[in-house]
């Protein structure tokens, strides 16, 4: 990890297993401009950066580029090493990433960036909506930032990634340690709709959730103004309230992989749970498999495959 | 072999050109102009927030009103729109249709081809799924104004 930038000691950070995972808003606005710091503005709505984004700040835009335009996938080496030169992102840069909607999108560049190995990687708490709460300065104009030469990362799905696959693999007999997390709202896991309240219908067949799959929100991992509950809450939520232990080995899903990725942040970086993969195919790829097992209503459904 | 296109009503059609004539890495700017020029609601609407229609397909909140000034194809229509600042791509679309379409005729209203988002030169800098918005605003304008101008048996 790149030791010039240091890290923020908020106290409410200190308690998690990973602090230097998060920065707050005041540390930001403390650090904006130093050399080895990169700012990364990643949004739901295509358009928001454009309106008024932190001075300096770089957009990656998920849909346009961190997936590939062809398969449904993420970009590879080439195509990463590309992206990240052109927004003048160094290998050993600190990358803070903020967000729309509680930082969903941008927990979910975090976790592609963490897919090609980028050390220093992290969320600004609460996004953009607790910065621009604050009323802090926002500009329209766009930096343009000398080119870096970002390696060629071969990506490296097998820790962090999981696939239709490996989540039939999961539903197998023996599932102590193994747990499935399905973090949408509480409609979509039973069934009575394929899709958030107030969003697009994206296209999956079947309602339901993955036979075996504990419902958690993701919701539950935030406070009102977007920023994490703290390490106590976070340790209540997922350890006594629904008995996960840091040592087991645990799959998330949503619908497309974004609201995923905002818990799997949660495990791996505030709670330090050492197995948390995210299943990014989610309810578009479960929903509208052939022959997959799908569990409706509110218990969790037999787990046998 | 080249497939013939229904032919866009001349405001909407200028619009396209516009963005047509950009360069990509310029199209997203010009869709922030249409978000920030976009009207806000007269007051008589925005009081009675029950006359709008939401409109599910966008991923942020936007509602729609449609006003038709008597019947019949020549019938014109104001169109009205409500989506917040953090939703600057729905505004950006709404403000497109606003600008093409306000105050013209209900018969060219109606007869907008169903792919007029995809001649917009965005389907790169958006993504198709995020223009899918603009397609259910588009399609419960029409079906408001169908109605409300009474052109009879939906084709």
């Amino acid at each position: 990890m790149s030791t010039a930038i240091g890290i923020d000691p908020d106290q409410k950070f200190a308690q998690y297993a990973h602090p230097e995972r998060l920065v707050s808003t005041q540390w930001l606005a403390e650090h904006l401009g130093e050399p080895g710091l990169v700012v990364v503005e990643s949004d739901e709505d295509v358009l928001l950066y454009e309106t008024g984004h932190i001075a300096g700040a770089v957009k990656i835009d998920w849909h346009t580029e961190l997936n590939d335009p062809v398969t449904r996938d993420y970009v590879d080496g080439a195509g990463f090493a590309e992206l990240l030169s052109r927004k003048g992102i160094d290998r050993d840069d600190t990358v803070v990433i903020y967000g729309d909607k509680s930082n969903w999108w941008a927990a979910y560049a975090l976790w592609v960036f963490t897919l090609f190995g980028h050390a220093d990687v992290r969320l600004l708490d609460g996004g953009r909506a607790k910065w621009l709460a604050e009323e802090r300065e926002t500009t329209r104009e766009v930096p343009t930032p000398a080119a870096t030469e970002y390696p060629v990362v071969t990506r490296e799905d097998a820790a962090i990634r999981a696939f239709l696959p490996d989540v039939r693999e999961h539903l197998g007999a023996d599932r102590s340690g193994r747990p499935l997390i399905d973090v949408r709202s509480p409609a979509e896991y039973s069934g009575e709709r394929t899709h958030m309240p107030d969003y697009p219908e994206e296209g999956a067949l079947r309602g339901g959730h993955i036979p075996g799959a504990a419902s958690v929100p993701w919701a539950k991992a935030a406070n009102s103004d977007g920023t994490f509950r703290s390490a106590d809450e976070l340790r209540a939520l997922y350890e006594k309230e629904q008995g996960l232990a840091p040592g087991d080995d645990v799959i998330v899903y949503c619908r497309i992989g974004e609201r995923s990725s905002h818990t799997w942040f949660v495990l791996v970086h505030l709670l330090g749970f050492d197995r948390v993969r995210n299943y990014d195919g989610s309810w578009t790829e479960w929903g509208n498999a052939v022959r997959v097992p799908i569990a409706v209503g509110n218990e969790r459904g037999s787990s046998s495959a | 072999m080249t497939t013939e296109l229904v032919p866009l009503p001349a405001g909407l059609a200028q619009i396209a050109e516009e963005f047509a004539e950009l360069a990509p890495s310029d199209r997203l700017l010009l869709l922030l102009e249409f978000s920030d020029g976009l009207p806000a609601l007269p007051a008589a609407l925005a009081e009675h927030p029950e006359l709008l229609e939401p409109v599910p397909e966008c991923q942020s909140p936007i509602f729609l009103a449609t006003e038709v000034d008597g019947t019949g194809p020549t019938a014109t229509v104001s169109l009205f729109f409500s989506a917040p600042p953090e939703a600057p791509t729905t505004r950006g679309f709404a403000g497109i249709l606003h600008e093409g379409l306000d105050g013209r005729p209900a018969s060219e209203i109606v007869a907008v081809p169903a792919d007029f988002p995809l001649r917009l030169s965005l389907t790169d800098a958006v993504s198709p799924l995020r223009l899918r918005g603009l397609s259910g605003m588009l399609s419960r304008i029409q079906r408001q104004v169908h109605r409300r101008a009474q052109l009879g048996q939906l084709g």
